[in-house]
């Protein structure tokens, strides 16, 4: 029988020649990634389980994002512990103003098609789009493998995504995954794969997949899962081996069920306050005045992104009392913004251009609302509470969509 | 019996032929800002303290955010929320996320002879082109948004008679600093204070801005340059004429004069915690920092942006310094990109953010925790000021600090 | 066979982590400091309510969202002795055995409870409510080791020959 992508990926790794889906393995960790915000709790629990050192330095990249720049006091408090423990156990991957952990990792060539990854932070599922097996983990499990080198896994079962086609102009694969959020709902994948084919798949961008392995988290899922090719050999700087070429589902592998959409069908569509799940196509939506835009985010803080919103709003102004905040993912994508004249565009609309980081995403600063504001944002979550009080309405969406709403000032495609 | 310009400018206002200090006249106001630290406060007592609210002219009225931006609670949004409604519903001119509020002001708005309020100590500011701005809190913009007028006690003018030429390397920060180590914190305490003299004359705008917004921090009322063709210049480019221009008359009176010879003027530094706690930079060279700034309304223009790149070029900042790059103000923010500046800094290592007060505010963005030590081009250097009571604040020139960023201690360009 | 009774507070459908414990309130430095804002956006006056042995009855997807494991952990310094869900978002589920926190998965019971009543548990065996039971499953092996482990840190410090 076939294997699905996520069991060849698990197989691979333990050296066995097939797993399936309910099998308890021991996976040797190829990367970890810390992040700011749960680092001294990290450093807490690793210390308390009495480590003396870490497995193996080389594999541990930390990064500063939540945090950058520090908005309370006792944010530095965050980098002492984080240099602290890099100077104890001599870490060598440190990150302190470059960006997202998820951003970084991929782009910074931390992850390669077919390791096993994990992270302090649930979009860890993100670097699936590159075809690794990574998800989210706390953070005691994350000290366990700081001095073990290891993570028991449960072989999830894999649920099968096949979009093919052409997308409409406009759509962008933040349309896609929201769609299928609404379709699966919140915990629809949970505890799966989410293997993802189809030309329209084949012919995206590294940058979208990300966009969409990203969010896999918000309809429960353990992984996202896309077949390495071409465009992941240039987007990693490396060659495909063997191994990594045979990264692909086999049609006789065991499936829980396929999921089937024509692209051509996709149209822009949002998250409604409160849920990830609450899908609404944008045209049902029209007309609802906001006060806030975000463009930014793990989700669509690339590149493409920021060309995306720039071509919208190009020779245009954000509307009047609305503010547009942009937040590229990276200090990469920050300075090719800048050489491409994209960050230029945005700024003479008036968007308040912030470092990269997390920024607004995970609502400690950078736009914090109070009762009865709405925002439209790209970023991943619009739980209660999330950018302010319970009564500030988040609305999802792609970068295109989000920059339109900023210039008409209410909710447009 | 002469006037000096500060004089005249509060005479006009007044509507009279002649003030002298001591005097308490009422004016009419030019201008009056009001930013995101207060305004709410203003908004509030608007509403539920006066019998018939209304607003004299509101168009005299300026609005901006600029404090906590992008904001960083759902306290700060409620304030700042207060603050749009009131501009959208009168009509009063609202920037937000365009910079910050001194520097808007004078790109866009001060007029050489105007009387300025603003509800923001760094509103003397303003005489860097001739103006008289003076910082008040809510309640006096409160009455003046209402009324179009208000009460001016008139201060004495103290003469700083500026000779001579900065040297390569040292900055109008670096002088203003001197004059307010020599002077002291209270030295100039509800006076003026004047520049003028052939030194004067070798100051820009920018660099005249770097002086008068510094001018609150030895206790004056406000600071002034004459509005000479410098000043008209800038003015001219930015499409505006003065409202009028004056001269101090040859026998007006002056409380105290004082000499500065700018060639003599050395890199300074304001230790922890006074600004006038001024020693020369090699004193204090060698402190390891964990934070450095360059921004503000005191030193976040084009050319404090430009001499922080050149120092920059080609190097990385130091490995865990945070080296926080604000320019003030949107427009300052595309002409920096045009320019190469933000490539160079984000090559460098720094976190360049949007044009915002910042660190300099210390409340939200860039703030220092226990035991940090942060040098900085902002204002102040005042006991957690940036963020720790623990926490020690040097002030610099953009050079100064960005060197140290370089260094990760604190050092002059000169050393690296 | 380990049994317990204890209060019930209702909660719903999704109760997501930004719910349990706001991003907010992460950089405090213990769990003791936290757990006073637990549940804030949804009900902020119910951290202070809970007693010892309380018991939380919820809907789908429990603990979605963010990994972080101050939520579990929030839930444990709150008192609560277990979670019953109709059921679990998969890093809230591993974070709360990690922590020794007890979660329950049953499908039935959500519906039928009210605020404010006393149930009876039977661990892997059923939840006893007003007099119907509630089957519950047992969990996987290799979680019922680290369970009577005292959780991971124990187990760990175990295996670091610290115990």
């Amino acid at each position: 029988m076939g294997q699905t992508m996520i069991e060849k990926i698990i197989a691979h790794n333990i050296g066995v020649e097939s797993v399936k889906p309910g099998d308890i393995v021991t996976t040797e960790v190829d990367r970890v990634m810390l992040d700011d915000i749960m680092i001294p709790f990290i450093v807490d629990k690793f210390h308390e389980m009495g480590f003396t050192k870490v497995w193996d330095p080389d594999k541990i990249v930390l990064i500063y994002d939540h945090l950058v720049p520090a908005s309370q006091q006792d944010d530095t408090r965050h980098y002492r512990v984080g240099d602290a423990f890099v100077k104890e156990y001599g870490l060598t991957h440190v990150h302190r103003s470059d960006g997202i952990c998820h951003q970084l990792m991929t782009e910074a060539g931390y992850v390669k098609p077919g390791d096993v990854v994990f992270g302090t932070d649930s979009h860890t599922t993100t670097y699936g789009c590159v075809g690794a097996f990574s998800t989210g983990i706390g953070y005691t499990e994350m000290a366990a493998i700081l001095g073990t080198g290891n993570l028991w896994v449960k072989v999830p079962e894999t649920i099968r995504v096949e979009i093919q086609g052409t997308l409409p102009e406009g759509v962008m694969s933040k349309d896609i995954i929201l769609r299928l959020i609404g379709d699966l709902g919140a915990d629809g994948a949970t505890y799966r794969a989410l293997e993802f084919v189809g030309s329209t798949i084949d012919t995206m961008t590294v940058a979208s997949r990300m966009t969409m392995a990203n969010m896999a988290i918000e309809a429960g899922a353990k992984c996202a899962m896309f077949t390495p090719d071409e465009k992941t050999a240039e987007y990693c700087g490396i060659r495909l081996d063997e191994f990594q070429k045979s990264l692909k589902g086999d049609r006789d592998a065991s499936y829980l069920r396929t999921i089937t959409y024509q692209a051509e069908d996709f149209e822009p569509v949002m998250a409604c306050p409160s849920q990830v799940d609450k899908i609404r196509k944008v045209s049902e939506l029209e007309g609802i005045p906001i006060d806030q835009v975000f463009i930014g985010s793990c989700t669509n803080g690339r590149l493409e992104d920021l060309q995306a919103a720039a071509k919208v709003l190009e020779g245009k102004k954000v509307a009047p009392f609305v503010k547009l905040i942009v937040t590229p993912a990276s200090r990469r994508v920050y300075e090719e913004a800048l050489a491409c004249g994209v960050l230029q565009i945005l700024g003479k609309a008036g968007a308040i251009i912030t470092h990269p980081g997390c920024g607004l995403c995970c609502g400690r600063t950078g736009g914090i609302l109070c009762d009865g504001e709405r925002i439209v944002a790209t970023n991943n979550r619009n739980f209660l509470g999330r950018m302010g009080t319970s009564k500030v309405e988040i609305y999802l969406a792609s970068p295109a969509t989000a920059a339109a709403c900023a210039v008409a000032g209410k909710i447009t495609v | 019996m002469g006037m000096t310009i500060a004089e005249k400018i509060i005479a006009r206002a007044a509507g009279v032929e002649a003030v002298r200090p001591g005097d308490i006249h009422t004016v009419h106001l030019d201008r009056m800002m009001s930013n995101d630290g207060t305004t709410h406060l203003t908004v509030d007592m608007y509403y539920n303290k006066l019998k018939h609210p209304q607003i004299a002219d509101a168009k005299k009225m300026v609005f901006i955010v600029d404090h906590n931006v992008p904001s960083d609670s759902a306290k700060t949004a409620g304030s700042q929320k207060k603050m749009r409604d009131f501009a959208r519903e009168h009509a009063i001119d609202f920037w937000e996320g365009k910079g910050v509020c001194h520097q808007i002001m004078m790109e866009h708005y001060v007029c050489p002879g105007e009387l300025i309020f603003g509800a923001d100590s760094h509103t003397c500011t303003y005489g860097a082109l001739g103006a008289f701005g003076t910082g008040v809190g809510c309640t006096d913009l409160l009455y003046g948004m209402v009324t179009g007028t208000s009460w001016v006690l008139v201060p004495e003018t103290v003469k700083f008679n500026l000779t001579g030429r900065l040297p390569e390397g040292v900055y109008p920060r670096d002088l203003m600093l001197t004059i307010i180590g020599q002077i002291g914190a209270n030295g100039v305490n509800y006076q003026v204070m004047e520049f003028c003299g052939d030194g004067a004359k070798t100051l820009s705008v920018n660099d005249r801005m770097v002086l008068c917004n510094l001018a609150v921090e030895a206790g004056a009322k406000t600071a002034i340059f004459e509005a000479d063709e410098i000043a008209l210049e800038y003015l001219k480019s930015r499409g505006r004429k003065p409202k009028a221009v004056f001269t101090s008359d040859p026998d007006a009176v002056y409380a105290r004069e004082y000499t500065f010879d700018l060639s003599c003027i050395v890199p300074v530094a304001a230790k922890p915690d006074f600004v006038d706690a001024v020693v020369p930079a090699s004193e204090v060279c060698g402190v390891p920092i964990d934070e450095a700034f360059l921004g503000s309304c005191n030193n976040g223009r084009i050319e404090e942006l430009r001499v922080g790149a050149a120092i920059l070029k080609g190097r990385k900042v130091a490995e865990r310094v945070r080296f926080l790059v604000v320019p003030a103000s949107q427009e300052i923010y595309l002409q920096a990109m045009e320019e190469g500046l933000i490539q160079t800094f984000m090559e460098s290592g720094a976190i360049v953010m949007n044009p915002n007060c910042s660190v300099c505010w210390g409340s939200c963005q860039g703030v220092i925790g226990e035991n940090e030590v942060l040098i900085s081009t902002g204002t102040r250097n005042f006991k957690g000021r940036a963020g720790h009571p623990n926490s020690k604040v040097y002030l610099g020139s953009a050079a100064t600090v960005t060197a140290s960023a370089v260094k990760g201690e604190i050092c002059t360009a000169d050393m690296l | 066979m380990e049994q317990f009774t204890g209060r019930v507070w209702r909660l719903g459908d999704d109760i997501d982590t930004d719910i349990i414990i706001p991003t907010e309130y992460l950089a405090l430095k213990t769990i003791e400091e936290m757990k006073q804002y637990g549940f804030e956006p949804l009900r902020p006056e119910l951290a202070a309510q809970f007693h010892d042995g309380d018991v939380i009855v919820a809907g789908k997807n429990f603990g979605c969202g963010s990994s972080r494991e101050q939520a579990p952990e929030v839930i444990k310094a709150l008192g609560i002795r277990c979670v019953i869900a109709k059921s679990f978002a998969r890093i809230f589920f591993r974070n709360a055995i990690n922590n020794g926190l007890l979660l329950i998965e049953q499908p039935d019971l959500y519906d039928d409870v009210k605020e404010g009543d006393t149930i009876t548990v039977t661990v892997n065996q059923a939840v006893d409510y007003q007099e119907k039971f509630y089957p519950i499953t047992s969990l996987p092996e290799n979680l019922v080791e680290i369970i009577h482990a005292g959780g991971l840190v124990k187990a760990m410090r175990r295996r670091n020959g610290l115990v």
